[in-house]
């Protein structure tokens, strides 16, 4: 499942809804993106995004992940609109039989989501705004899952 | 068709979302920005380095060299910097 929103999300929830009434799954993985500033220069961030064009890759992405991996249950939420440090920015969650699925699908869904989900970050600080450039990191991240097969795309 | 830009692309053009008739003889989305930067010295600004520049065609991630004849909706935006 897949869902865009402006408010926050609670971990500790969305883990008991994905599981609720379910004893096929035998590992949860979580991760947690938040909002950064390592240096005390970002008082505000911005999360834009292109409606439906996003909804689209995030399920796409996660359809992707089920292909790959034998996953019971997994969950991508991703907010937008303006942010405060330390707020919650993106939640992944992965269920699967046993461990590795689930690791190793969450990782391929973030890498995924950070190279190909239409959104945009606006950081705002004491010295105004700018958009954050995309990292050359998450570019080769996100090569090590298509790496001898599907380079072209 | 429409034509939606984002983050700094919409910051440069100024606009978010336009309707535009292309002319016919415009086929690949490389030619559209060619195009494009024709259109005023906001859209030259925008699109001077067409390499940095990402495409959507109807929703979907499209090269530069991806035929936009039946689109409906085109939108240009910065590499994508979510999560």
């Amino acid at each position: 499942m897949i869902r865009v929103q402006t408010e926050d999300f609670d971990i500790g929830a969305e883990i008991a809804a994905l599981k609720a009434d379910r004893t096929d799954i035998g590992a949860i993985v979580t991760f947690t993106g938040t909002v950064r500033d390592q240096d005390e220069t970002i008082t505000e961030m911005t999360l834009e995004h292109y409606p439906g064009m996003t909804e689209a890759e995030l399920a796409r992405i996660e359809k992707e992940a089920h292909a790959h991996w034998p996953l019971q249950a997994s969950l991508i939420v991703h907010r937008t609109g303006t942010l405060k440090p330390g707020d919650n920015i993106v939640l992944v969650i992965t269920a699967s039989a046993h461990r590795d699925a689930a690791f190793d699908a969450a990782k391929f869904l973030m890498d995924y989501l950070k190279t190909s989900a239409p959104f945009w970050k606006l950081e705002t600080g004491p010295s105004g705004s700018k958009w954050v450039e995309a990292k050359e990191d998450d570019t080769a991240a996100r090569s090590r899952w298509t790496a001898g097969k599907d380079a072209a795309e | 068709m429409r034509l939606l830009y984002f983050a700094w692309v919409k910051d440069k053009t100024g606009i978010a979302a336009e309707d535009v008739e292309v002319p016919g003889n415009i086929g690949t989305v490389a030619e559209l920005i060619a195009w494009l930067k024709t259109r005023g010295p906001e859209f030259a600004n925008a699109f001077e380095q067409p390499e940095v520049i990402r495409a959507a065609i109807d929703q979907a991630h499209a090269r530069h060299d991806a035929q936009i004849g039946g689109a409906h909706e085109i939108a240009f935006f910065p590499p994508v910097t979510g999560g």
